[in-house]
């Protein structure tokens, strides 16, 4: 070990630099890196690393059991190569797969908590306190992998909620978390969801009472932070009959020239007559200008809705140099709801394929999908989507809109819906447009005295809006904001 | 479109039955050629339900059976009569006549039409004018898959059209290709290659009819050359019968000013796939891809279309409706592509559907791919059912349940009927819309 400790804080001398260099730069606001200590696993991956990450989280037994048998499964598969992304191969062997704060004895309250955490969190724009306090938000903020600290638990336990780290709830729920862990994703859907069963290091686990509706906005904020190591997050959300909630997601890892990789999983359960929305704004380090660097985002997300439930997704994709990604809704139930909203924009060398997939199997099932997607510089948007109508899904009803907008004759935009229909009650309809701004409607607003700059912000703004209005007050603001910011010198 | 395949003995079969095909052939050029598909065939894979291009058809069936070729059948027992029976009459027309692929001088009527045109068989075309054959026979296959080697290898003869320049067809051309297959399986695979002249204009309506009892495979292949301000109407009806199979490739070069109007009607057919790949190679070009397919019993009808947009100023119109009866099921995959160059283009595609029965199934995959940024792309789909608020109103006025619905798909297929340019031609396809879906003409 105290060979690779000297190594880091060489690493640490050259981050300071780094540091001083990235906040000069003022393109990527989130791009700066924290000086704590780190425990940190050799690169590479194996049956070895992964019960030793096991250990590390103190799994039980059939925890440790269910990692080893997806690493084994990821063994067999091979990484799926049909997104129309392009990337180097990805050297699974040249990552790190655990990183974590040193561990420090249980903390009582925020003030002993580490101050350089404390600073990060604040430059990310999440002081804790303020926002207890202020917009009445739980946070459970996950700082590379181990998660920090958790607000309002006490609030929340009065309800019977649980909104713990992952790890905490396989010790304080275990029956809960072993029947819903790895049912609406299982570690053999596909090959990241495999990697992730496999080194998981932390997560978030959510379950809302019977009938109870969630009196905040559920949140957490996820970061990478080490060089190299790949943040292998899992979500779990399950609303029980009739309860209610809303979880929010925002994602930001500071610069780093190397490639790293991201993949989450998110799962989903909505009992009878449940609702849960999901909203995700992510804005993880897309890369420069010359499309260096930046974030692999190989996510998979999906949930299930059982009779008369809903689940809503809102996504607000605005970083990564590669965004895979289609949060998927199993419309199981009879007259289940889903939804799906999203806002991809992609500059400079940034690619994203994302879409949804609505699986319609019970009766009278309803899906919306209306996705918007932004491409400028020499990026590459695409839209892919699955809509499928089981047999006995009678009277389903989807209703698609895919629109891309171009703001550069160097990006691309493509739209690849998939369409499968088994049964003759159902109605399904999809439309898609790709247009550019027209300079109409520029030349309306320069003359009302707008800069050409702001009256593009404005277009893209109206052009989102359908998207923007289904997020919460919070993250619609800076949504708006993430956009102008991505889009920034975009326009010619 | 990497995918791990078994190796299947059907490419051995058709690779053999090449050999023989090969070894016939004296015209250096052509043998050549298709010594090289043979070889290239032998190294392929044909696509699999893993394959994205052919993810909704299942080939499984056609690969294991075993085959005939079409050029081992001597006796034709096709009368002037079948043809009368088999071909539109509804209209004025040159008629061409293939049997199982093979030109039929005797039952083909197109005695004018030799003076205008150049027209004859592909064979015949090489030995004459070697020269043209040369630059224009298999130049444009988009996507050289599988079928593609299998057809050139395996091909015995074809048609070659070349309309001069100027020259204005006042008739239409029909093609009738009759099969009338022996055995398990007759295969017959074919090409067509048509050049067409610059600021002329032709029709062509491509019929195919099997006979009722045969049991074949039809593979074709159709080049099509448009030279400049040309006009290109094609109008295919596919009347195969319920044993066939019909796997159909198009491919089409468009230059500047040209327009190119494709009509695909599938009527019959046990497994019908339809590949149309235009590239518009020029500005200010018109292309339009219209389709109606009506599935019924167990049909698998496939199309797919592609429309590669080079360069600037064209625009581009799809529009492809299905109606589903039966357990037929219906797969529409439209691609798109929008080059960087090709600025100011238009591009429009829509395909609908409509299920009548518990059993009939859709799929649907219209893609759009664009690098260019001042274009309108637009692409829709809809899969629905007859609307029953419309029925109720026709009800409620005395027509009896089967004449509303019948008045209600007339509707539907209205919009795809009535852009083909033959008055004749249009009833005669409204016709067999109804006798094929078994229901009363409401004409």
């Amino acid at each position: 070990m105290s060979d690779e400790t000297s190594i880091k804080k060489d690493d640490l001398q050259a981050d300071e630099k780094d540091l001083i260099n990235e906040l000069t730069d003022s393109e990527y606001k989130w791009g700066f890196v924290t000086d704590i200590e780190e425990e940190e696993f050799p690169k590479g991956l194996s049956e070895d690393i992964v019960r030793r990450i096991s250990k590390i989280k103190n799994d039980p037994k059939w925890m440790t059991e269910y990692r080893v048998k997806a690493y084994k499964h990821w063994l067999t598969l091979k990484e799926p190569k049909w997104a129309k992304v392009k990337y180097p191969k990805i050297d699974f062997q040249n990552i790190r797969y655990y990183s974590a704060p040193k561990q420090k004895e249980q903390l009582e309250s925020l003030d002993d908590v580490d101050p350089e955490l404390l600073k990060t969190f604040e430059k990310l724009g999440i002081p804790i306190e303020e926002q207890k306090k202020l917009s009445n938000v739980a946070v459970d903020a996950v700082f590379d992998s181990v998660s920090v600290k958790t607000t309002f638990q006490d609030t929340l336990m009065e309800k019977g909620i649980i909104f713990s780290p992952l790890s905490e709830a396989i010790k304080n729920h275990p029956e809960l978390v072993k029947e819903y862990f790895g049912s609406v994703v299982p570690y053999t859907d596909n090959y990241y969801a495999a990697l992730n069963a496999a080194v998981f290091s932390e997560g978030s686990f959510v379950y809302i009472p019977k009938g109870v509706r969630c009196p905040m906005e559920l949140s957490t904020y996820f970061r990478i932070n080490a060089m190299d190591t790949g943040q292998f997050e899992r979500t779990i959300v399950i609303a029980d009959e009739g309860a209610y909630v809303s979880y929010l997601e925002g994602c930001t890892a500071p610069m780093r020239d190397n490639n790293q990789l991201h993949a989450a999983v998110v799962e989903l359960v909505a009992k009878k007559g449940a609702q849960i929305k999901y909203s995700t704004v992510q804005n993880w380090y897309p890369g420069d200008k010359d499309g260096k660097g930046g974030i692999y985002n190989f996510v998979t997300k999906r949930g299930v809705c059982e009779e008369s439930a809903k689940i809503s997704w809102t996504q607000v994709e605005t970083g990564s140099a590669i965004t895979w990604k289609y949060p998927s809704t199993i419309l199981k139930g009879d007259n289940s709801v889903g939804e799906f909203y999203s806002v991809a924009v992609t500059n400079n060398y940034q690619q994203a394929d994302t879409g949804t997939k609505m699986v319609h199997l019970g009766k009278n099932t309803k899906s919306t999908i209306v996705s918007k997607g932004i491409s400028a510089g020499h990026s590459n948007n695409s839209y892919r989507g699955l809509v499928k109508i089981g047999k006995h899904a009678d009277g389903a009803r989807n209703f698609s809109q895919c629109d891309s907008m171009l703001m550069s004759d160097k990006c691309g935009a493509h739209t690849f819906p998939y369409i499968e229909i088994d049964n003759k009650n159902s109605i399904v309809e999809h439309e898609a447009t790709t247009s550019k701004i027209s300079e109409d409607q520029i030349f309306y607003l320069n003359q009302r005295g707008i800069s050409t700059e702001d009256a593009v912000s404005m277009i893209v703004n109206g052009f989102c809006k359908e998207v923007f209005k289904e997020l919460p007050m919070e993250f619609a603001v800076e949504a708006t904001k993430l956009l102008a910011l991505s889009l920034e010198g975009s326009v010619g | 479109m990497s995918v791990e395949v078994k190796k299947m003995d059907a490419v051995e079969r058709y690779t053999a039955s090449a050999e023989k095909i090969i070894a016939r052939n004296k015209n250096s050029f052509l043998s050549q050629l298709q010594s090289e598909a043979k070889v290239k065939l032998s190294e392929m894979k044909f696509p699999t339900l893993k394959t994205e291009e052919w993810k909704y058809t299942n080939l499984k069936r056609l690969l294991s059976s075993e085959l005939i070729h079409s050029s081992e059948i001597d006796e034709i027992t096709i009368t002037s009569d079948d043809v009368e029976k088999c071909k539109f009459n509804n209209f004025e027309h040159y008629l061409l006549v293939f049997v199982n692929g093979v030109f039929n001088e005797e039952l083909s009527d197109y005695e004018e039409l030799k003076n205008e045109i150049v027209i004859s068989t592909i064979l015949k075309a090489a030995e004459k004018d070697k020269k043209l054959i040369e630059s224009y026979f298999s130049k444009i296959a988009v996507n050289k898959t599988a079928f593609d080697h299998l057809n050139l290898a395996n091909f015995t003869d074809g048609l070659f059209i070349k309309i001069p320049n100027g020259k204005i067809l006042r008739k239409p051309i029909q093609i009738l290709y009759i099969s009338d297959g022996k055995g398990d399986m007759t295969f017959t695979p074919f090409r067509n290659l048509f050049v067409v002249g610059e600021n002329s204009e032709t029709s062509i309506i491509q019929k195919y009819v099997g006979q009722d009892g045969s049991k074949y495979f039809n593979n074709i292949s159709t080049e099509i050359f448009i030279g400049q301000n040309g006009i290109m109407n094609i109008y295919k009806v596919e009347l195969e019968n319920e044993d066939s199979y019909h796997i159909n490739k198009t491919d089409v070069t468009q230059s500047r000013d040209t327009q190119f109007n494709h009509f695909n009607f599938t009527f019959g057919g046990k497994l019908i796939r339809n590949d149309i790949n235009t590239e518009l190679d020029g500005e200010n070009i018109e292309c339009t891809l219209n389709g109606l397919y009506i599935g019924n019993g167990n049909q698998h009808i496939d199309n797919n279309t592609y429309i590669n947009h080079a360069k600037p100023h064209s625009t581009s119109n799809e529009l492809y409706k299905g109606i589903l009866d039966g357990s037929s099921r219906g797969v529409f995959c439209g691609k798109i592509l929008v080059d960087r160059d090709a600025q100011l283009t238009n591009a429009y595609q829509n395909n609908n559907t409509i299920i009548l029965s518990d059993t009939a199934t859709v799929d649907t995959k219209p893609q759009l791919e664009i690098y260019a940024d001042d274009v309108k792309c637009t692409h829709g789909a809809t899969v629905g059912q007859l609307d029953e608020t419309a029925l109720f109103y026709i009800l409620s006025r005395g027509i009896p349940r089967d004449k509303a619905k019948s008045m209600l798909i007339n509707a539907f297929a209205e919009s795809v009927v009535d852009s083909v340019k033959i008055e004749g031609l249009r009833d005669e396809i409204n016709s067999l819309i109804y006798e094929h879906l078994n229901r009363d003409n409401v004409l």
